[in-house]
């Protein structure tokens, strides 16, 4: 039972909107599991719920064993290990590039400037955005842009790293580069949850697809049988549009 | 009348200069203190009018009383006259503080603006992206963290304009506190005006005065606003920008009226 997430029964409504009915599903340490589905369907908010952006109405988040929604944990310490990337990048637009990577490590891990100047070189490094230390963030393209917030996720070591449509406000020829870095996390046994429209990405790099339709989850299965087979006519509909 | 204002001025110099110097005094303590105050109460609102439904009751509790008395403190001092205020508290404070015009005049100032400045940076707070709470949230932050390191650098530079025109108000609306005899411009004008019988002709000069002094801050402020902006942030998405282009100087205002009234008269949409 050793999941590293396990979610159960949760469900969330806005209004009078169910936006999550009931979803159950579990992620091991070291999956790479992408959310599909057409807009509306709670992609987002499963995402938002997991670390707590969002707050559910009923149900169970459990992180190794430990429920999240109960009263007694930390949020922060929580948020901490649940590293979120987002949509619209959302970098600290009073900092630089590199600030954006420190400012976590120090305010929340609270380590020291000098270790948290190397965590975040090393970390830009590997996103390729090193020579960009000292931009700031208005001055990157978006993919830069989307770069350099993975870095600043992982400058926290998180446990599972979430990504909320991350190449979507990205244009075409943007979108390579994110996935490529994304890709390359995936290789390295990080535990990543992405909400995404690329079907490439889903098919190849993934270790699970979840479809998720009016707030459940319709089906889910390894990536290969999913696509070749799927056994939903409401599947087939969606997928149909992105098969050329 | 001209002539007698400068046989005014050669004459009262020395007057005036003291009242200058008072207005200025009073009017930049009372603006940088009212900011400290306003930076305080305006995200302490800020934080205290959000509240989360996991939060304990006790926290829930601090943040309405928080909001509730910040309320009460903001209608009071935006919605009297300062000159009101003035005379009440220092009349009413005498006998705590036994307190000279001038240290009371700054104490009223300086609470009258920070009622101003605590809306004004709360709506300057407001106007940063949900986006950068969301971010810093989701690596950990605590609320106040946010606040202090990402929200309120931002809002501040928002708030910019807002906050400099509160210190051009300042120097002209701290002439009230001549009803507590506060030496300031307006009081020593009054005085000499008195004295010598031609209050048209002394308060041309005042009025002079004052409006040098407005003018001039309210050119410091802009050149201090346009040194504050950091390039256009709309870039188009797709073009990247070299390092070296980092440093960007932001076109002056003036030359880019110019070039735009030069550019119409060329395709001939203006005349």
């Amino acid at each position: 039972m050793d999941h590293l997430v396990e979610i159960r029964n949760l469900k969330k409504h806005f209004g009078n909107l169910e936006v999550l009915n009931d979803i159950q599903f579990s992620i091991n340490k070291g999956d790479v599991i992408t959310v599909i589905g057409s807009s509306g369907s709670g992609k987002s908010t499963l995402l938002r719920c997991i670390n707590l952006l969002e707050i559910p109405d009923a149900g169970e988040i459990l992180i190794h064993g430990n429920d999240i929604l109960k009263g007694d944990i930390d949020v922060n310490k929580h948020r901490a290990r649940v590293g979120m990337v987002f949509q619209s990048f959302n970098l600290f637009n009073n900092m630089n590039v590199l600030k954006n990577c420190m400012a976590g490590q120090m305010t929340v891990l609270k380590r020291s400037k000098e270790e948290s100047r190397a965590r975040a070189v090393e970390l830009l490094k590997r996103v390729g955005m090193e020579n960009f230390m000292g931009a700031s963030p208005a001055q990157l393209s978006g993919g830069q842009r989307q770069r350099v917030a993975i870095a600043r996720a992982l400058c926290m070591d998180p446990e599972i790293l979430l990504f909320d449509e991350p190449t979507s406000a990205l244009d075409p020829e943007m979108v390579g580069g994110v996935l490529a870095v994304m890709k390359e996390l995936a290789n390295t046994g990080l535990t990543m949850i992405v909400v995404t429209h690329e079907m490439g990405f889903a098919r190849d790099v993934s270790s699970r697809v979840v479809f998720m339709d009016k707030g459940i989850i319709l089906e889910e299965g390894a990536p290969q049988e999913f696509f070749s087979n799927p056994k939903h006519e409401r599947t087939r509909e969606f997928l149909a549009r992105f098969i050329n | 009348m001209i002539a007698s204002a400068i046989t005014i001025v050669g004459k009262y110099w020395p007057m005036f200069w003291a009242g200058i110097q008072t207005t200025l005094l009073i009017s930049l303590t009372g603006t940088v203190a009212g900011l400290v105050i306003g930076l305080f109460v305006g995200s302490a609102r800020s934080v205290a009018s959000k509240i989360e439904a996991r939060e304990s009751v006790f926290h829930k509790t601090v943040k309405r009383i928080v909001f509730i008395i910040s309320s009460i403190y903001i209608e009071f001092f935006r919605g009297t006259p300062m000159m009101v205020q003035a005379v009440f508290l220092y009349y009413g404070l005498k006998p705590v503080f036994n307190w000279d015009p001038i240290p009371a005049g700054i104490c009223i100032i300086s609470i009258n603006t920070g009622a101003y400045m605590a809306e004004i940076l709360r709506s300057g707070l407001q106007s940063v992206d949900i986006g950068q709470t969301e971010a810093a949230r989701s690596i950990g932050m605590t609320s106040a963290q946010t606040m202090l390191h990402v929200i309120l650098p931002q809002g501040i530079k928002n708030a910019f304009p807002a906050i400099g025109n509160e210190f051009v108000v300042n120097i002209k609306d701290s002439s009230v506190l001549n009803a507590i005899s506060v030496t300031e411009l307006f009081f020593q004008s009054n005085k000499i005006a008195g004295s010598i019988f031609k209050y048209t002709d002394t308060f041309l000069v005042t009025a002079l005065i004052y409006l040098v002094l407005t003018f001039t801050t309210t050119r410091i402020l802009r050149a201090i606003e346009v040194k504050m902006d950091r390039p256009p942030s709309s870039y188009p998405t797709s073009q990247t920008v070299p390092e070296a282009r980092v440093k960007q100087k932001p076109q002056n205002k003036i030359s880019y009226v110019v070039n735009r009234v030069i550019g119409r008269c060329q395709d001939g949409s203006l005349g």
